[in-house]
């Protein structure tokens, strides 16, 4: 039982980071109806980004607590901004000058984008490792085995509480703002949302810096739980998401975050007590297994072809 | 015709060096001057030229002076078949080469042909000295295969009662480790607990990490490369496990450390012996440094190779091709790698690995380690 419970926290925080990747596919496949393959490596430069910000203002674990949460704050921030510009630009210089071409057009431009971006990253950067010390350390115990204590690192409880909360602020954007609204109208029908006024150009580009912002997010706690980035890390990242956006119902997003902790449980239950070399195969047979009885996935809305 | 001129000149030129040098004994060390892998060759060329001014200025072999040819293979097998006919051209006995193993084994084919004796003091792929084509070769350093016996054996010495996992992440090198490591372990009397194979290039272990919690693992093999590793022993402290990580040289980098930071404390890995710290090697080690070298790397074992073969040669009491050999195989010699001899393969019969450790930042011998 302990050793569930364990798996279940190592599943459900590897899960949570899927999901808020997976967030950036399925909103751009929503409205746009593409697959942006370059959001892993947004997901990369967001991480990159944030640790260059660590660095730079030189936090440490040894400052205070009270001060190392605000530092973290501010560096979650500023990398969730710089991020977005990097989604944003993206947006302007790949996909909108496309956007009235044939469909396969931008996805090949996604992936030239994401060779570009991780090739910059690798040149500006280098191609080792970078490594952070850690910064947010201890946890609790909250079940006491015979041989075996349930333990969740505060690190953990970051990610985890951060994610329902980034879910609940984004449900509420999506369902009760202005721009959630203009979303919903852009992903309905493109050509009607513009006749009655929204400007659709720029409900696309919101679209990818909210995407960015997520991944950004991702991105930071990515770092702050692994320790070691490097910049290759948004191609694994990117596919395993892409994947829960596809198993959640791509355009949906519900299913997005419900996909990313299900491709996360599954890894991590099948690691933990069959085979960890078969990981993979355990998520992607259950992935096509969904497909075959639900082709639009778990949460996916069944949709006639958008023209 | 001015150039034809000149091109006459140097031929003449170096007709008549081969004269001179005909006089001489020559050898040869070979090895990739140029490219890739040039600051190796440049180790080989530094310990060469180092080990024939000592003989030299000792005498000589067999009362002649020794004249040193450099050979540049650049670690490729077509340049290194071309360079052991030129070495051999130009008359060399002996050859103390290649780096590459797979510019030593094509190469070594040429030199049985023609009767040079070869000592490789870098190539440890064990095809070298297993396929040998002929008793004439050699080699002062480890054998690849020998990584597994060392830490096989020293897990069962070191952790008798310990739960051992064994992981891998299926690369040639990673599995080849821990299956070989396993494979003494068993025959030494050990029980592996768990064998399981990872996915290199991800982030996150903490499922298989977990794992080895749950079955009280105390001492993880990891055949796989320093990434990995570290955040394996990462995760592993981060859930509170004092496991012990034992792995092979691809930990000994710096960057392993940068990843587990203090967690990376008590690591321990195989590797090559670094010769720099033997007894013997110390007025050596002293002299390179006073010509500002650093005898790193494969310095020493070229110096040895040098060594061992003017050794030979003395016994032999000349530089034909079988009576070196002979002595190459029957005796024992005083080296800058310490008291050293060949086995029936023509591998040398040091320990070719020991076991290092991580502390502090810094590795260093197990048993030093220990011992502080």
């Amino acid at each position: 039982m302990e050793y569930f419970v364990q798996q279940l926290i190592n599943g459900l925080t590897l899960g949570s980071i899927y999901g808020l990747i997976a967030i950036g596919y399925t909103m751009v496949y929503g409205i746009i109806g593409m697959i942006n393959f370059a959001h892993g490596d947004i997901f990369m430069v967001g991480s990159f980004i944030a640790m260059i910000l660590i660095v730079a203002l030189g936090i440490t674990a040894g400052a205070g607590f009270i001060v190392l949460i605000l530092a973290l704050m501010l560096v979650l921030l500023m990398a969730m901004l710089f991020t977005s510009a990097w989604g944003w630009t993206v947006e302007r210089i790949a996909y909108r000058p496309l956007r009235g071409s044939f469909r396969l057009a931008p996805l090949i431009t996604a992936i030239g984008m994401s060779i570009v971006l991780q090739n910059f990253v690798q040149i500006v950067q280098g191609a080792r490792v970078k490594p952070l010390p850690p910064l947010v350390s201890g946890g609790y115990t909250i079940m006491d085995g015979n041989n075996f204590d349930v333990q969740i690192s505060n690190i953990q409880i970051l990610i985890l509480v951060t994610t329902v909360v980034l879910m609940g602020v984004f449900t509420y954007i999506i369902n009760k703002t202005a721009l959630g609204r203009s979303l919903r109208a852009c992903e309905q029908d493109r050509k009607m949302a513009s006749l009655v006024g929204i400007n659709v150009d720029r409900t696309i580009s919101l679209t990818f810096v909210l995407g960015a912002a997520l991944a950004a997010v991702a991105g930071f706690m990515y770092l702050l739980y692994y320790g070691v980035i490097d910049f290759y890390i948004g191609f694994i990242a990117g596919v395993k998401a892409f994947t829960a956006a596809v198993l959640g119902g791509i355009g949906s997003l519900p299913g997005a975050m419900l996909g990313g902790i299900l491709i996360g449980l599954i890894e991590t239950f099948w690691s933990g007590y069959f085979s960890v070399e078969y990981k993979d195969v355990a998520a992607f047979f259950i992935l096509a297994a969904v497909l075959i009885f639900m082709p639009s996935g778990l949460l996916g809305k069944p949709e006639v072809e958008k023209v | 015709m001015k150039k034809l001129l000149m091109t006459g000149v140097a031929a003449s030129a170096l007709v008549a060096t081969a004269g001179i040098a005909s006089a001489d004994i020559v050898i040869a060390t070979a090895g990739p001057m140029t490219g890739q892998y040039a600051s190796f060759g440049a180790q080989m060329q530094a310990g060469a030229e180092m080990a024939v001014a000592d003989i030299n200025a000792a005498g000589g072999v067999l009362g002649e002076q020794l004249v040193l040819e450099v050979g540049d293979d650049a670690c490729d097998a077509r340049q290194a078949v071309s360079v052991a006919n030129q070495l051999v051209g130009e008359g060399a006995v002996f050859v103390a080469g290649h780096f590459c193993s797979g510019s030593s084994i094509p190469a070594s084919a040429v030199y049985d042909e023609e009767g040079v004796i070869q000592i490789s003091p870098a190539s440890t792929n064990p095809a070298f000295t297993d396929e040998r084509p002929g008793p004439g070769i050699f080699r002062t350093c480890g054998r690849d295969d020998q990584q597994g016996e060392i830490a096989g054996q020293f897990l069962m010495d070191n952790f008798p009662d310990a739960k051992v996992a064994f992981i891998h992440d299926n690369t040639a090198y990673g599995k080849g480790l821990a299956d070989q490591t396993m494979a003494f372990y068993e025959q030494a009397g050990g029980e592996p607990a768990l064998y399981q194979a990872y996915t290199a290039g991800e982030q996150d272990y903490t499922a298989l990490v977990t794992r080895l919690k749950n079955e009280g693992i105390n001492v993880l093999y990891v055949g796989g490369y320093h990434t990995e590793a570290g955040l394996m022993k990462r995760q592993m402290a981060d859930q509170g496990m004092d496991t012990v990580l034992v792995s092979g040289d691809a930990l000994v980098t710096d960057e392993y450390w940068s990843i587990t930071g203090d967690a990376g404390e008590g690591t321990l890995m195989t590797f090559s012996p670094d010769p720099r710290l033997n007894e013997e090697a110390a007025p050596v080690v002293a002299k390179f440094e006073e010509a500002g070298i650093n005898p790193e790397g494969y310095t020493l074992y070229t110096y040895a190779a040098i060594q061992a073969w003017a050794a030979a040669v003395e016994e032999a009491g000349s530089t034909d091709f079988d009576g070196v050999v002979e002595a190459l195989n029957a005796g024992t010699f005083q080296t800058v790698l310490g008291e050293l001899d060949f086995d029936d393969k023509g591998d040398v019969t040091l320990p070719g690995y020991v076991m290092y450790e991580w502390t502090g930042g810094e590795y260093g011998y197990y048993e030093e380690a220990a011992a502080q």
